[in-house]
């Protein structure tokens, strides 16, 4: 396999010489598409077969009668995406509420960890003492393994040993009954709060980094100019980040919509239907009841609608810069 | 893969030094540049076959094709078991000296491995799908008819059965959760489990009370000894499990001569026995406030044989491998009783329990078919039986065994007769295992919803039943 690597920078090499001599070349031979052949392979054997495969199963009835021989499941056509969004059926009406409840926690955790993220990252701007150690302690949530944090959090959660119920009833007596938060709708809140803990360091790292490449002396211009920290904020760091902010919030949304690990870890086998994000209900209606056309379908029908949303975000954020 | 390099040679005369320019390195004359070129072509070529040969062969290196040449009688069976002892570890501690024994009778080798129950069925899918898998394989005996709609498994018919030691020799419920009614089932019985209802004897005593024979008296006994500003609790349920919800679904709906299935096969969720069946169950913590509302949060039994063991719970309702737990939690043997988990006074049968348990299966693509069944007719013999029933807190599946996993004679004998007498399957049709994921997690939700205050009729019953038959009904 090391032969790949050593091959691979060779396309690069050779066009950037043929622009630089501007000599006509005669196309043809064999050995340019030997050098990409690799990474189409890959790329088809990786991204585009296994995609490929998605789309048809979804027009196929694979239920558990024929997943070992799967050429043997009928064709329905439409079947399964015809029953998914039929939302007087059951199995539609519960992917419907699965995706709004979906957009819900997209739209709150985005918006919350976005906020605190440069909430923190303006905060330790300005050099002091100890700033270093505040960069690093934001950062634990990142670094921490995924199943780790959330696990904790499942513990803190638990109505009767865990610790946000001690806080809560027993030193703050905010409530006399201690609530739920694993399950009812509840459940829903902790999603939110967990997946912002999960994701805001991220947001808080890269705002940090965008901030860097302000010039300080802009800041002090606006000082001098009679500008407070807040105006400044709007008008100086707010348009100078906004590339940043472009890529940040369109990433940290497409994280959140396809959220499997917080729902998976934090809820296991027990999940409340307020709780019940995209990608889990996905999972459990092909692989709990063997049903991977249906599944299929809803997937497919997921990515039309990211496709949709990336498109139409990408039109817009482009045709403002382009008005900047 | 030498293809390309040849015909590509054949046709690309004109443009040798067109294609790469190697002057920076030298005068390079055309032959060398070939010479280069057909290196590169030839070590990508190598690289690419080494590739795809590598990915096209993963995951087929560990079963059993790999040994074939081995001495007479000596081949390897893959056998994947589920977790029934205290850890994965422990397991297989349990279970090597037996395949050592199996290995020295009949010299096949045995290659083990033990999975967690979270993932034994994602595994047995990806087995199903690939046709890459164990030969012999541990299923839950719940699962036995929707595997055997797959059709990877192979079927037990009279010549296998012959071959295991005929099917007269396990018990009759017990080979019932082999497969669908009617058809050669695809699934012996290994371990058997059957639920029982747990009480504590001292906390009996100081009632006055006895243990329970119907549900009345268990109700009763249950609010005696509920005590919620010490936090003790006649019952405890794992109430957000979705697995044991289903179990206790189908148990009360038999108690009302209820099904969940029509004959052929058609869900009949909604019907008023089963409606009625469920709301008996969810009453324990809603009408009669026996259960600890906590219990919602429950999303597994052992965490209902925690409370049980710190006394915080009088009765529990669990299957007898619960002995083992509640023994690790610190209770003494003597300290708790065992009797069948009681029906209404007026009800229409004395179903206790469903048939529980482990069974064991044989894919149909194994290339050790004979060997496989030995091995099979071994574990299922009197003699293992014996020696793993005790640390899997497993009841015999054969006829005229006594069960070896307690002391207490009095509740060998209890779950004993509960297995044999007073249980019976869940239902063996294919769509069972979406009867247990619908089912019990739309009583999930209704334990959540109680057990933060709000109130569950049996007309939410009734249309939550509703949706779940749709569901099912929708994906077949």
């Amino acid at each position: 396999m090391s032969a790949v690597p050593q091959i691979a920078p060779a396309p690069g090499a050779s066009t950037t010489r043929r622009k630089k001599r501007e000599r006509p070349r005669t196309t043809g031979g064999w050995l340019p598409y030997l050098l990409i052949a690799p990474a189409v392979i890959f790329e088809l054997a990786i991204h585009l077969i296994p995609m490929a495969v998605g789309v048809w199963m979804s027009f196929i009835q694979l239920t558990k009668f024929f997943i070992r021989n799967w050429s043997a499941a009928p064709f329905v056509g439409l079947k399964n995406y015809r029953v998914a969004v039929d939302f007087n059926g059951i199995v539609g009406q519960r992917l419907l509420q699965s995706f709004l409840v979906t957009c819900a926690f997209s739209a709150l955790a985005v918006l919350f960890a976005w906020a605190l993220g440069m909430l923190a990252a303006v905060v330790l701007q300005k050099e002091f003492k100890g700033r270093a150690f505040f960069r690093t302690l934001f950062l634990v949530p990142y670094a921490l393994p995924a199943y780790a944090g959330i696990i904790t959090w499942n513990f803190m959660l638990q109505r009767d040993t865990g610790l946000v119920n001690h806080i809560l009833v027993d030193q703050l007596h905010l409530t006399d009954t201690r609530p739920f938060w694993l399950i009812g709708n509840n459940a829903f809140v902790s999603l939110v709060v967990v997946a912002i803990w999960r994701l805001w360091p991220f947001a808080f790292l890269t705002i940090m980094a965008g901030l860097q490449s302000i010039p300080q002396d802009v800041y002090e211009a606006a000082e001098v100019d009679g500008a407070r920290p807040l105006k400044a904020w709007r008008m100086i760091t707010l348009p100078m980040l906004r590339p940043v902010n472009t890529v940040l919030i369109f990433v940290l949304f497409l994280w959140t919509f396809c959220d499997f690990n917080t729902p998976f870890v934090l809820f296991g086998s027990a999940q409340p239907p307020a709780g019940d994000l995209i990608s889990f209900h996905i999972y459990n209606a092909s692989f709990l009841t063997w049903n991977f056309g249906s599944g299929a379908a809803m997937s497919c029908l997921l990515l039309i609608f990211l496709m949709i949303v990336t498109g139409l975000y990408l039109a817009l954020t482009n045709r403002r810069s382009a008005n900047a | 893969m030498a293809a390309p390099t040849s015909e590509a040679r054949a046709h690309s005369g004109p443009s040798y030094t067109t294609l790469l320019d190697f002057t920076h390195l030298g005068p390079l004359t055309r032959e060398s540049a070939v010479k280069i070129r057909t290196v590169l072509a030839l070590t990508t070529a190598t690289a690419l076959t080494l590739g795809l040969s590598a990915c096209g062969g993963g995951g087929g290196g560990d079963t059993t094709s790999a040994s074939p040449g081995a001495a007479a009688g000596g081949s390897t069976l893959t056998y994947w078991a589920s977790n029934q002892g205290t850890s994965l570890d422990d397991d297989k501690k349990q279970l090597t000296p037996v395949l050592d024994a199996f290995q020295k009778q009949t010299g096949i080798k045995v290659n083990l491995e033990v999975i967690g129950w979270n993932d034994l069925q994602t595994r047995i899918q990806t087995a199903v799908t690939s046709g890459q898998g164990p030969d012999v394989v541990n299923i839950g005996n719940t699962w036995a008819a929707s595997l055997q709609a797959t059709g990877a498994f192979l079927p037990f018919d009279a010549k296998a059965m012959e071959a295991i030691g005929g099917k007269d020799k396990f018990v009759e419920t017990a080979l019932k959760t082999g497969g669908k009614e009617g058809e050669d089932p695809t699934s012996v019985p290994l371990y058997g489990l059957a639920y029982g209802l747990y009480y504590n004897k001292a906390m009996f005593k100081a009632a006055g009370l006895t243990p329970p024979t119907t549900w009345e008296e268990m109700v009763a006994d249950a609010k005696k000894l509920t005590n919620p500003s010490t936090n003790v609790y006649g019952m405890s349920l794992a109430a957000g499990s979705y697995t044991e919800n289903n179990h206790f679904a189908f148990i009360n709906s038999q108690q009302n001569g209820g099904n969940f299935f029509d004959a052929s096969g058609q869900p009949t969720f909604d019907t008023d026995a089963n409606v009625q069946g469920i709301v008996r169950y969810l009453d324990l913590m809603q009408t009669h406030k026996v259960v600890n509302p906590s219990n919602a949060q429950y999303d597994n039994g052992t965490k209902s044989v925690a409370d049980f063991s710190a006394k915080k719970a009088a009765m529990i309702i669990n299957q007898n491998n619960a002995d083992a737990s509640i023994i690790a939690n610190g209770m003494k043997a003597d300290e708790y009783g065992v009797v069948p988990f009681p029906a209404p006074a007026d009800a229409k049968n004395n179903t206790a329990s469903h048939v529980a348990g482990i069974n064991l299966s044989v894919f149909k693509n194994t290339k050790n078919q004979d060997a496989a069944l030995k091995f099979v007719k071994f574990m299922t013999d009197a003699s293992t039986q014996k020696t793993l029933g005790k640390p899997f807190s497993s009841l015999p599946v054969l006829k005229g065994e006594t069960p070896v996993f307690t002391e207490n004679a009095e509740e060998a004998k209890t779950f004993q007769e509960i297995y044999n007498t007073r249980s019976a399957p869940l239902p063996l049709v294919p769509a069972e295992d979406q009867f247990e994921s619908t089912v019990g997690k739309a009583m999930n939700a209704m334990f959540a919803k109680i057990a933060s205050g709000g109130t569950v009729s049996a007309a939410d019953v009734k249309a939550a039943m509703k949706d779940a038959q749709d569901q099912v009904a929708a994906s077949s």
